[in-house]
């Protein structure tokens, strides 16, 4: 399977932040790199440019990526200043380098958020998510329990709907953009997910109360709604989820007997001020 | 030619019928009462579906468990990717489906080379599945009247396949992460993420745990069980291009097998008919375009060769629908091998399309000419939406363009009908084990397994393994741990030490080519054994000259990568020699040798209707073949025909 590179040819200068675990200080360090097709994905470019540190014997850029189909929410790249770069509704590994031009500058940062501390380079400890989801971010059906599947219709609105939330795939973007790297949008995006179907009713009060809690436990900072995660979402989850995340909270904190176990949390809310 | 069936191969099949083994099994299993399970210790490394759904219902049960992947969370597992749909014979539809139906297309897909006992249970279970996800809240496509919807895959002729938009996958995945997620809440799981097995340990000839790598320090870590179930996927990274994520890998499965596990019908691969068509050298990943495409897409290649036009200035009466020509009762819906090798037949004959000739056209105009574009956005917006990302084309106005890429691996390691492998105490569950897809898998039957196997399977009959062997107590302060621990260190010393001229990448591309050259769509004897001496001589070249950067005690991607290519290229190897063995013609394993005068496909019921399981017997010694023959009893031989 051997083909002639084909698109256009670019010359890049590329500021990359490299950091040696944690415990470091990182830098900035600058590359250049020549004959960068427009055909490549943003990581095809970060592959090549690991090549050539490696014969000039240095140590490759690591950062997360997996599928690179825009799907796993591995790869976190903020790409001049912005999270997974600049293309709407696109994943830093569904970048194409045809967005670039011949003699720019690339400045390639990790996230940046307190609760997604460096590991090395651009990756970053995201686990903070995997706790809120721990938290309450599932119905509690055992194996086996489960009634025959069409028992329970559920309109097809409410389900576009609930899948409309249900796409997040949990990168971190929305953290990344936030200037107060609230990760609003990712909690939003569970629970409007399970709240808006039948099959997350028993648990839809204390779920909201329970994942909310965590994220502030995580010190993700608060939400003062500029709707910078709508815009960095590579799946494109609406901030109108927020504003159902907060409906759902008021309710389970004022409007039901579960609102003693809104004191369970450790912060005053679920922002949105 | 014949082979011996081996006596080392006890596929532990229950008796009776077809359609009551699995019942069979159930009654005569033994169980552990709840109380005792918690003296129990699982541990199930990787957490796609069959591994997700595998922990979170033995955590639930009761049994201490231990989850293990690489990524850095669970819910980024490869399953995630899966694009089109779940199959489930639920017969909503009324068209005819019935769970006998499910099964016997299945065999028939998987061209009589699967265990038949293992596609019935699978069609079985495909129904509870269904229940089960929606119980969790995975959100399938609706009716308007809020029952679920259906759409038609390939090789079958009812609509039995549940679907979440283009991303089955992701939505299915979240549910059983979400489910495992909720058990390591309640203290029943211990999850390990970032976490790369490194090798299995076996006590007295059972697995009584693994040796992983922590990918953040780089600590070598021994972990102690009473069971081990591997999760880990498939090894369609071998070609270095495939749709698979980047780390998917073989690791797991090849050092198990290394310790004793036999290595099934490594030569079956799935070659996907409908990816994105490689750019050039640069090219990192194949990307997959869903095969529900094929629903309301037409396969076409112009009807003179070389026809430089652009697709809209070609008639109609100079389009070439070579899979209506060639398959008129089945048309564009044919089974995924079939529809891979007619377009690669095209591309040969010099009919390709775009500018490397390698594509054809998957054209949407009728289709949105007679259901509007808005239907067509419905059903694959997001689809259409990453071909015009990677390819600057708009697919809603000119027809994608489509080449086969490697997608899937039926083969893997060999399990008894307890998905139990030839090392006891060690299961294997999904796509990393053989057992379900014979030569050919179908459509939206991945999903079905991965879940059916972590769901429904494993929580029987691995509590089964627990209650009747007597187990000792082993900690992982056993002496083989050390032993193990070391084995491992001293390999990643031995691949940081080397300090050559060649990148690791380097060498898993040109194993790549020698792979999709020589063990791809299509097959020969004298190609197979030019690929075993190149890959021999590969293999020798990496460990004199290969550079892997960096020390072993951080997060070091490039030890990582380096330890991964270096069991490709011993496992490459094994799947060739297979290939080469294999005289027939059977699902994806075209050999050139074996074709009918149309070109189709020609199996060998007489020497070959039996799975290939290997033996591993030690550094550079060849493996040893042994057959488990394959019986059709109640869906009987018969030539697959899709016309």
């Amino acid at each position: 399977m051997s083909h002639t590179t084909t698109g256009k040819s670019l010359n890049l200068n590329l500021r990359v932040w490299r950091q040696k675990d944690n415990a470091s200080r990182g830098e900035f360090r600058d590359y250049k790199l020549a004959g960068i097709s427009t055909e490549m994905s943003f990581l095809e470019m970060l592959d090549i440019l690991n090549e050539q540190l490696l014969k000039q014997g240095e140590e490759p850029v690591n950062f997360d990526h997996d599928c690179r189909e825009g799907i796993c929410g591995s790869c976190s790249l903020m790409i001049n200043g912005q999270a997974h770069g600049p293309d709407n509704g696109t994943t830093a590994c569904q970048l194409h380098m045809r967005r670039f031009y011949d003699g720019q500058t690339i400045v390639i940062e990790p996230w940046r958020a307190k609760a997604f501390p460096v590991i090395r380079d651009l990756v970053v400890d995201r686990s903070a998510f995997d706790r809120i989801i721990q938290a309450g971010g599932y119905v509690s059906v055992r194996t086996g329990q489960a009634p025959e599947a069409n028992s329970v219709p559920v309109p097809k609105n409410t389900q576009e709907s609930s899948l409309d939330a249900a796409v997040c795939i949990g990168c971190g973007a929305c953290v990344a953009a936030c200037k107060n790297a609230s990760a609003m949008l990712f909690v939003a995006a569970k629970v409007s997910h399970l709240a808006q179907l039948p099959q997350g009713e028993p648990e839809r009060a204390s779920r909201v109360l329970a994942m909310v809690g965590q994220m502030d436990r995580e010190e993700f900072g608060n939400c003062t709604n500029t709707s910078e995660c709508e815009a960095a979402c590579p799946a494109e989850v609406s901030v109108t989820h927020i504003a159902r995340l907060n409906r759902e909270y008021a309710k389970a904190l004022y409007g039901s007997p579960l609102s003693l176990e809104g004191q369970l949390l450790t912060s005053s809310g679920a922002g949105g001020d | 030619m014949s082979f011996d069936s081996s006596t080392l191969l006890n596929s532990r099949v229950p008796s009776g019928p077809v359609e009551q083994k699995w019942d069979n099994l159930k009654r005569d299993i033994k169980l552990i009462a709840p109380n005792s399970k918690k003296k129990f210790e699982i541990i199930v490394v990787g957490t796609g579906l069959a591994g997700a759904a595998a922990a979170a219902s033995l955590g639930e049960l009761g049994y201490k468990v231990k989850a293990f992947c690489f990524q850095d969370s669970p819910r980024r597992a490869h399953s995630i990717a899966a694009q089109g749909g779940i199959n489930a014979a639920k017969n909503y539809q009324n068209d005819g489906d019935s769970v006998w139906r499910l099964f016997t297309d299945t065999v028939k897909g998987g061209d009589f080379r699967a265990r038949e006992s293992n596609v019935y249970r699978l069609a079985q279970l495909s129904e509870n599945i269904i229940d089960q996800c929606v119980a969790q809240g995975v959100p399938f496509a609706r009716e308007y009247g809020g029952t679920l919807a259906n759409r038609t895959f390939g090789g079958t002729q009812v609509s039995r396949t549940f679907y979440s938009r283009g991303q089955t996958g992701q939505q299915l995945l979240l549910g059983a992460y979400q489910a495992l997620m909720r058990q390591v809440s309640a203290g029943q799981v211990e999850m390990y993420a970032r976490r790369e097995m490194l090798d299995l340990v076996t006590v007295d000839g059972v697995a009584r745990g693994i040796v992983a790598r922590n990918l953040t320090t780089g600590k070598i870590e021994s972990h102690a069980a009473h069971a081990v179930l591997l999760c880990t996927g498939g090894y369609g990274n071998v070609f270095y291009l495939s749709t698979n994520a980047k780390g998917c890998n073989v690791t797991a499965a090849w050092r198990a097998h290394k310790r004793g596990a036999f290595f099934a019908n490594p030569c079956y691969t799935q070659i996907h008919p409908t990816c994105i068509p490689v750019t050039g050298d640069h090219q990192s990943k194949l990307t997959l375009m869903s095969e529900s495409l094929r629903n309301d897409g037409r396969v076409w290649v112009p009807k003179q060769a070389g026809d430089a036009r652009a697709p809209g200035q070609i008639p109609e009466a100079e389009r070439d629908y070579f899979l209506e020509r060639r398959y008129p009762a089945y048309g564009n819906m044919v089974p995924r091998d079939v529809a891979s090798r007619a377009a690669k037949e095209r591309c040969d004959a010099s009919y390709g399309v775009g500018d490397s000739k390698l594509a054809v056209y998957l054209d949407f105009g009728q289709a949105i000419r007679e259901q509007g574009e808005a239907a067509i956005r419905g059903k694959y917006g997001n689809l259409f939406h990453m071909y015009k990302k990677i390819t600057d084309e708009n697919p809603y106005q000119v027809p994608m363009r489509i080449y086969p890429a490697v997608h899937y691996t039926m083969g893997g390691l060999w399990v008894d009908y307890h998905l139990e492998s030839t090392i006891p105490g060690m299961f294997v569950l999904g796509e990393a084990n053989f057992s379900d897809h014979g030569a050919n898998r179908l459509g939206a039957s991945a999903l079905m397994q991965g879940l059916a196997d972590g769901y429904f399977v494993a929580p029987y009959t691995v509590g089964h393994h627990l209650a009747t062997r007597k187990l000792p107590e082993v900690t992982d302060a056993h002496p083989r741990f050390r032993e193990v621990a070391e084995e491992a260190r001293m390999r990643l010393q031995r691949l940081l030490s080397i300090d050559g001229k060649r990148s690791v990448t380097s060498y898993h591309q040109e194993l790549g080519h020698i792979m999709w050259d020589n063990c791809g769509m299509s097959r020969n004897a004298a190609g197979l054994q030019s690929a075993i001496t190149k890959i021999a001589a590969l293999r020798e070249d990496f460990w004199r000259n290969v550079n892997v950067p960096g020390v072993g005690e951080n997060l070091n991607q490039s030890l990582e990568l380096g330890g991964r290519v270096a069991d490709f290229l011993e496992f490459g190897e094994l799947m060739c020699r297979d290939a080469l063995t294999r005289e027939e013609s059977a699902g994806g394993h075209f050999r050139e040798e074996h074709q009918s005068a149309d070109n189709e496909a020609q199996r060998d019921d007489e020497n070959f209707a039996h799975v290939a399981a290997w033996e591993h017997l030690g550094e550079n010694v060849t493996q040893k073949r042994h057959i488990e023959p394959l019986k059709f009893e109640a869906c009987p031989l018969q030539v697959r025909n899709y016309k």
